[in-house]
C-alpha cells in the first residue's frame, strides 16, 4: 500500500502520542478540541449525536464554548457569528440536518470565513433512516446551497484518519478562509477503533478581518452580498480564483496496488474505500489484479490522477463503488472521459456493500 | 456678544448617506442608536448584526464592526459573536418580517436563553424591501400587495409574547411619531445597551415604525397611522432591567 499524497499542510511531527479506543464521532470531537476549538454549536441527530455529547462534556473544560442550539439552522448561524469573531468554530450534523444548514453555508462561503462542519451521512432522501450512506455527495461536494461556491471536503475512511483530517482541517480552513467539511457516514461515526491521538501543533494565524469591536483600527465589515451586479461579479471572480488555487495545492488521495498489471481500478471513498481494500486482497487470492484510488479530498477531486491512468493505460477499467445511486461517478466520468470503461456498484437506503458481493460483481460482470 | 456653541451634531459613526426612503423611521432609529452608542462611549466595543430587509444596507454608512446575517438569523449570529467576545456589545437590527416572520424561532430561543445581547426590532407592519407585502404584524384590514382586500388574522405582538418568558431582562415598545416619543425611544436604546454592559441579559426594544412608500401615504399621514397602531400595540415597558 502506497500513500502517494499526504496533506500538504501537515503540522509539526508527532511530539508524543497517546492511544485510545474511540468512536469515529468521539475522535472527530477530540481532534477539534486539540486543534484549539473555541466554539461549538450543534443539535442532536443520529448517527452524529456523540459529537455533540462529547463537546458538552469536554469542550467547556478546555475553555471553549458549547451551545446546544434549538435547531440545525440556529447552530450553523451561531458558527457563522463565532467564525466572524475570529474563533475556531464547528458544527456537526447528519444528512437531513445538513439540508437545513445549506443557506447559511452559502453565506459563510461568500463571507470567506473559516469553520469546520461535520456531516455523518445517513440514508435518504426524506427522513430516510439512520444507517450509513454516501448520498450527500452532490449536496456537499457540488454545492447544496445557492450560488457558485466550493467547500473543501475531506472523506476519512478510518477513525484514525477522521482524527487526523479533523485536526488538519482547521489549518486549511484558516489559511484559505473557507469552510471545511468532514464527510463521514454512520459506519465511521459509530465504529470504535484504537487510535493514536497525535499531539501536533496546530498553526494559529492572525485574523485581521475578524469582528472584535473597532478598537484602534478601521471597522471590519462582513457583508456577503452586493446589490451591484458588477461588484458581486468581482466577489465571485475572487472566490473562483481562490478555488483554482486550492485545486492546485490541496488534492489528497490514496492509491493501493496500482501498477502496469492492474486490470481494474476501484474508485471509492470513505467506508466504501475501506471495503475496497478487502476486495483487493480477496481478488489477489483469485489471481485478479485490482487497485484502488481513494479520494481523501472529494473537493478538490483527484481528477488529474484518475485521468493519468485512464489516458496512459487504455486497457484499465474502472469500477466506482458508492453507498448511493451513483453520485461521485459523475466526477470519475469527467476524469476518465470514456463511459464504456466505467462500471458502477452501489447500495442505497443505509445498506453497506460487502466485499464478497463487490468481488462477485467484478468477476461476473466487470472483468468478464 | 452672542456666543455660538455647537450642542448637537450627526454621530461620527454614521459616515455615509442613508439608503432609506424619505420620511422613513429607519433613518431616525439609526441616528438614535448611533447617538446612544456615542454617548455611552461604545464605538470601539460595538458589533452590529444586521437582518435582511431595508436595513441590510446599513454596512454602507455605519463605521463600526458589522455583519449581515441570513434572513431571520441575526440573533443566532449575534449569539456566536457574543459568546466568543463576551466583553463586546452586540446588537441585532431587524424588521418585522425578519424577526417575527422567518426569524420567529431565533426570536423566542435567543430571548429564552437570556442571551446577553440587544435586539432592536423595527415593526412597520409590512415587508418594505420587497415592495409591501403582508407581514406577521400587519394590522387587520390593511391593504398590502398580498392582501388586496384587507389583511385578515391577528398581528403578532412580540413584546407580549416575549413577556411570557422568564429570561429576558428588558422589554420595551416605543414609537417615533412625536418628539416626546423619540426622546423616550432614545432613552430606551441607552437603557438596553447599558443593561447589556452590566450583563443583565437579553434586552429587546420594539420600535413602532412607518413605511410611507409601501403604505402609500405621505410621511405625515404615516405618523397618524403609527398612532393607530398603538391601539393594538400599546407603548409600554413590559419588563424593567433589575
Amino acid at each position: 500500500m502506497v500513500i502517494v499524497a499526504m496533506i500538504a499542510s501537515a503540522g509539526k511531527e508527532a511530539m508524543m502520542s497517546e492511544k485510545k479506543f474511540m468512536k469515529g464521532n468521539e475522535a472527530i470531537a477530540e481532534a477539534a478540541i486539540r486543534a484549539g476549538l473555541n466554539f461549538y454549536a450543534g443539535y442532536p441527530i443520529t448517527p452524529a449525536t456523540e459529537i455533540l455529547e462529547y463537546f458538552a462534556v469536554h469542550l467547556p473544560a478546555k475553555g471553549g464554548v458549547f451551545i446546544q442550539a434549538a435547531s440545525e439552522i440556529e447552530a450553523i448561524n451561531m458558527v457563522y457569528g463565532a467564525a466572524a469573531g475570529g474563533a475556531r468554530a464547528m458544527t456537526s450534523s447528519s444528512s437531513p440536518g445538513m439540508s437545513l444548514k445549506m443557506e447559511c453555508i452559502s453565506y459563510i462561503a461568500l463571507a470567506e470565513l473559516p469553520c469546520v462542519i461535520v456531516d455523518i451521512m445517513r440514508g435518504g432522501p426524506g427522513l430516510g433512516d439512520i444507517q450509513p450512506a454516501q448520498s450527500d455527495y452532490f449536496q456537499i461536494v457540488k454545492g447544496g446551497g445557492h450560488g457558485d461556491y466550493r467547500l473543501i471536503v475531506f472523506a476519512p475512511s478510518t477513525v484514525q484518519e477522521a482524527y487526523d483530517l479533523t485536526f488538519e482541517s482547521y489549518s486549511l480552513a484558516d489559511r484559505w478562509r473557507i469552510p471545511v467539511v468532514i464527510l463521514g457516514d454512520g459506519a465511521l461515526g459509530q465504529v470504535k477503533e484504537g487510535i493514536e491521538l497525535r499531539e501536533k501543533s496546530s498553526v494559529l494565524i492572525e485574523k485581521p478581518w475578524a469582528l472584535s469591536g473597532a478598537k484602534g483600527r478601521k471597522s471590519n465589515r462582513i457583508v456577503p452580498f452586493n446589490l451591484e451586479p458588477l461588484e458581486l461579479e468581482k466577489m465571485n471572480l475572487a472566490l473562483q480564483e481562490k478555488y483554482r488555487a486550492i485545486e492546485k495545492s490541496e488534492v489528497c488521495f490514496e492509491e493501493v496496488n496500482i501498477n502496469f498489471e492492474t486490470e481494474l481500478i476501484i474508485v471509492a471513498y470513505g467506508t466504501c474505500g475501506r471495503i475496497a481494500k478487502s476486495v483487493i486482497k480477496m481478488a489477489a487470492e483469485n489471481g485478479l489484479h485490482i487497485g484502488l484510488i481513494r479520494p481523501i479530498t472529494l473537493w478538490p477531486f483527484p481528477c488529474d490522477e484518475i485521468r493519468y491512468w485512464a489516458c496512459n493505460f487504455p486497457n484499465k477499467k474502472f469500477l466506482v463503488v458508492e453507498m448511493s445511486a451513483g453520485q461521485m461517478i459523475e466526477d470519475v466520468r469527467l476524469a476518465v472521459g470514456d463511459d464504456k470503461k466505467i462500471s458502477f456498484y452501489g447500495k442505497m437506503g443505509g445498506v453497506v456493500p460487502t466485499p464478497e458481493e463487490i468481488l462477485e460483481e467484478i468477476e461476473r460482470r466487470v472483468l468478464c | 456678544m452672542l456666543k455660538e456653541e455647537k450642542i448637537l451634531s450627526r454621530p461620527e459613526i454614521l459616515t455615509g448617506k442613508f439608503s432609506f426612503c424619505a420620511g422613513c423611521h429607519h433613518g431616525t432609529i439609526n441616528k438614535l442608536i448611533a447617538e446612544a452608542i456615542e454617548s455611552l462611549d461604545l464605538r470601539e466595543k460595538i458589533i452590529a448584526v444586521i437582518g435582511v430587509g431595508c436595513c441590510a444596507t446599513m454596512y454602507g454608512f455605519w463605521d463600526v464592526d458589522i455583519i449581515n446575517a441570513p434572513h431571520g438569523r441575526a440573533q443566532a449570529v449575534a449569539t456566536g459573536l457574543k459568546r466568543v467576545h463576551p466583553d463586546k456589545i452586540i446588537f441585532t437590527y431587524q424588521g418585522d418580517g425578519d424577526l417575527a416572520g422567518i426569524g420567529m424561532h431565533e426570536a423566542i430561543h435567543t430571548a429564552n436563553r437570556g442571551e446577553n445581547i440587544t435586539t432592536f426590532f423595527v415593526n412597520n407592519g409590512i415587508y418594505g424591501m420587497t415592495g409591501g407585502q403582508r407581514a406577521p404584524t400587519t394590522l387587520p384590514g390593511a391593504k398590502t400587495s398580498t392582501t388586496l382586500s384587507g389583511s385578515e388574522g391577528a398581528p403578532i405582538k412580540m413584546c407580549e409574547l416575549l413577556e411570557t418568558l422568564s429570561a429576558p431582562a428588558y422589554i420595551h415598545r416605543v414609537a417615533l411619531f412625536s418628539p416626546a416619543e423619540i426622546i423616550r425611544a432614545r432613552k430606551a436604546i441607552e437603557k438596553a445597551l447599558y443593561a447589556q454592559m452590566n450583563n443583565k441579559g437579553f434586552s429587546f426594544i420594539e420600535f413602532l415604525s412607518n413605511c410611507p412608500t409601501n403604505w402609500k401615504m405621505t410621511p405625515l399621514e404615516s405618523l397618524e397611522y403609527v398612532k393607530k397602531m398603538t391601539e393594538y400595540f400599546p407603548l409600554k415597558v413590559f419588563r424593567e432591567p433589575q
